[in-house]
């Protein structure tokens, strides 16, 4: 039942042949590079990588939050079928935030630490409906009720600071969903919180997404994650997404050797004890790349021809990859 | 107990408490009758440990939880408030000044942040050289050829040597960290939280190179992460912590296989795994209380699911449950159904 295979139809979203490039003086930063996938209505797409491996500006691209020197040089982003790449500043400022939110990382950075809970959540409800300040009021109660605050009417009244970081994260939760979005971008959102708080966190965007029919991205580094809470995951190294699919496929039956390593890396997957499995070297500087895969260096199955660049292709329905010498 | 058989590095109920002063107004307000007392955090309270030799402790917890104050104490970064700590079954105080040097040499530590942790102004020559030149290990003629040692046994190229931290990766920066702490030759390494910041493929590496050391050097750990799978790989024997107690320590892949402790149970089925799919995550109510008010009995109580009466009131004591196996819980007493 792959979800990826059905290709009729309007997709919530459909990033096609995207590219947002880095103009440095040091050279043109390739961070994306023709990467494409769709998210479809009440899914989760896990969008996993290292560090520098492209991930956040494929998100922050799709929210139009790419500044100079970076720019988007090439493909589309369709949301409902509509071409977003195309829009101006003040369509972008009515898209975002009502249309598509984005979760961030770290909470404390998310919220303004001078400002009440309340005037930063009626702010975004206001931003895009003309409402009164009650019932602005009343909604963002119902949103911090949602995620699993206690007491949301006097949480309303505290600052930042007066959270817990699990705590603040929900706020931040809540604000992304004020709006009811077709579309949420969440950028690591639990790396910096405890196991169980993390789980509590999982447990409420799972149920969300199933409720609201939502669309969900979910940017990582961690494997294991993704494999609790994804439909479908697509994996990226410097900039590109080197193999796609459903969950259970990428896992159980990974085919690009940099897939295979991570998860042979991961270290509840190794004999206790024991050296790891380990992918040598690391990733490349993204402003230095030559033609060719960029994983060639690092990849135990690299052949000669690995310095022409794979295309994409589909080895099976719903399902993409970029390698010349694929795992069998 | 005779020094052989006695461990490495023993903690005897020792316990750290951070208290926050009454400032000049707080003073004034309470000499004119209002009631302002001193604020006091129980980071650590009364833990045993014992580390035997060659052996890779993992020490697991939330944040707050006081593992890293637990850490520092076995570092002697600082003093407990109570207690004593004892290194090859002697106390550190009978030490004289000269021994207790030496001594202070063979428990190093390896920091968290690869970033913060190295001073950007000096070059990686200087960071791992300075201490041994310090301490005499190596006359200040023979440093680099000692520091491109130990910058190939971490597994780098020593003719980097003459570079800043900023021009290095966070796992490169990970293993300049880890040659830093054994340019002093050390027996035992606190590690918290030292894979932490790394990529997957790199924390691997850096695993890798933790597990060769030990082989190599005998060397002993004691592995502070609140990532069980990481503890899971390298620990020999794991404590679990929660607001400053112990509350289950074990060998590794029994504690793992069958955990006694509530919090141990929900920590474990917490950990999310690559081969758990679509999974309904059902999470532990509640969050860690706040050290400044640990609640009463045992502190877990308010987030257990099988708490009964005796546990809001009593705190349970760690006792030992099986050959090997301690747990801090008052269900072990109820005769099972």
């Amino acid at each position: 039942m792959s979800h990826a295979a059905t290709g009729s139809g309007t997709a919530l979203l459909q990033v096609e042949g995207l590219r947002m490039h880095f103009f440095t003086k040091a050279g043109v930063v390739k961070a994306v590079d023709d990467v494409s996938f769709r998210v479809e209505r009440g899914r989760v797409l896990g969008l996993v990588g290292e560090s520098g491996s492209g991930k956040s500006m494929t998100g922050y691209s799709i929210l139009g939050l790419v500044d100079a020197p970076g720019r988007i040089v090439a493909g589309s982003i369709r949301l409902n079928g509509t071409d977003i790449t195309k829009l101006d500043e003040a369509a972008w400022r009515k898209l975002r935030g009502e249309r598509i939110a984005m979760i961030f990382q770290d909470p404390m950075m998310t919220l303004n630490p001078v400002l009440r809970i309340d005037t930063q959540m009626m702010e975004a409800v206001r931003a895009h409906h003309d409402v009164s300040r009650d019932s602005a009021r009343e909604a963002c109660r119902e949103a911090l009720a949602r995620v699993g605050i206690a007491s949301p009417e006097e949480r309303l009244r505290n600052y930042p600071h007066q959270f817990s970081g699990g705590m603040r994260q929900r706020v931040a939760i809540a604000i992304a969903l004020l709006n009811r979005p077709d579309l949420i971008i969440a950028d690591e959102p639990t790396t910096a919180l405890d196991v169980t708080i993390q789980g509590q966190i999982l447990f409420e965007m799972q149920k969300l997404c199933r409720e609201t029919g939502a669309g969900l991205i979910w940017i990582t580094h961690d494997l294991s994650v993704i494999s609790g809470l994804a439909d479908e995951v697509c994996v990226m190294y410097a900039g590109r997404i080197v193999e796609s699919g459903t969950v259970d496929e990428i896992l159980d039956r990974p085919l690009h050797p940099y897939t295979r390593g991570l998860l042979d890396s991961v270290p509840s997957r190794n004999v206790p004890g024991r050296p790891l499995a380990q992918i040598r070297g690391m990733t490349p500087s993204l402003a230095s790349l030559d033609e060719g895969c960029s994983f060639r260096e690092r990849c135990v199955r690299a052949l000669d021809e690995c310095r022409i660049s794979p295309e994409t292709r589909t080895p099976s329905a719903g399902r993409t990859l970029r390698c010349r010498n694929p795992m069998t | 107990m005779s020094a052989a058989t006695a461990p490495l590095l023993e903690l005897r109920g020792v316990s750290k408490r951070f208290v926050r002063g009454l400032d000049l107004a707080a003073r004034i307000a309470r000499a004119l009758g209002a009631k302002a007392s001193e604020a006091v955090v129980h980071a650590v309270d009364h833990v045993d440990l014992a580390v035997r030799e060659g052996e890779v402790v993992g020490l697991v917890g939330e944040s707050g939880c006081g593992k890293s104050t637990l850490g520092r104490m076995v570092s002697r970064v600082i003093a407990p408030s109570e207690g004593e700590r004892l290194w090859k079954g002697r106390p550190y105080r009978e030490f004289d000044a000269e021994t207790a040097r030496a001594e202070r040499l063979a428990v190093q530590m390896i920091f968290q942040d690869p970033y913060a942790s190295l001073n950007p102004r000096m070059r990686i020559v200087d960071i791992v050289g300075e201490a041994p030149v310090v301490h005499g290990i190596v006359t200040r003629r023979a440093c680099e050829a000692y520091v491109a040692d130990l910058l190939e046994r971490v597994g780098m190229d020593a003719t980097l040597m003459r570079r800043f931290p900023h021009q290095f990766s966070g796992g490169q920066r990970s293993r300049i960290g880890i040659a830093r702490a054994l340019a002093v030759k050390p027996r035992f390494l606190v590690c918290d939280e030292a894979v932490a910041a790394l990529d997957v493929s790199i924390q691997a590496q850096v695993l890798n190179l933790f597990i060769r050391l030990r082989e190599e050097l005998g060397l002993t750990y004691l592995f502070i992460s609140h990532d069980l799978g990481v503890i899971r790989h390298v620990a020999d024997r794991v404590v679990v912590m929660y607001l400053g107690r112990i509350v289950e320590s074990g060998a590794t892949a029994d504690l793992y296989a069958h955990p006694n402790h509530p919090y141990t149970v929900a920590l474990i089925a917490e950990v999310p795994r690559v081969d758990a799919r679509h999974r309904t995550y059902v999470p532990v109510k509640g969050e860690i209380p706040s050290p400044l008010a640990p609640p009463t009995g045992c502190h877990f109580h308010p987030r257990c699911p099988n708490a009964f009466e005796r546990c809001r009131v009593e705190s349970p004591a760690l006792r030992e449950i099986a050959p090997g196996r301690m747990s801090a819980c008052h269900l072990n007493d109820r005769p099972s159904p």
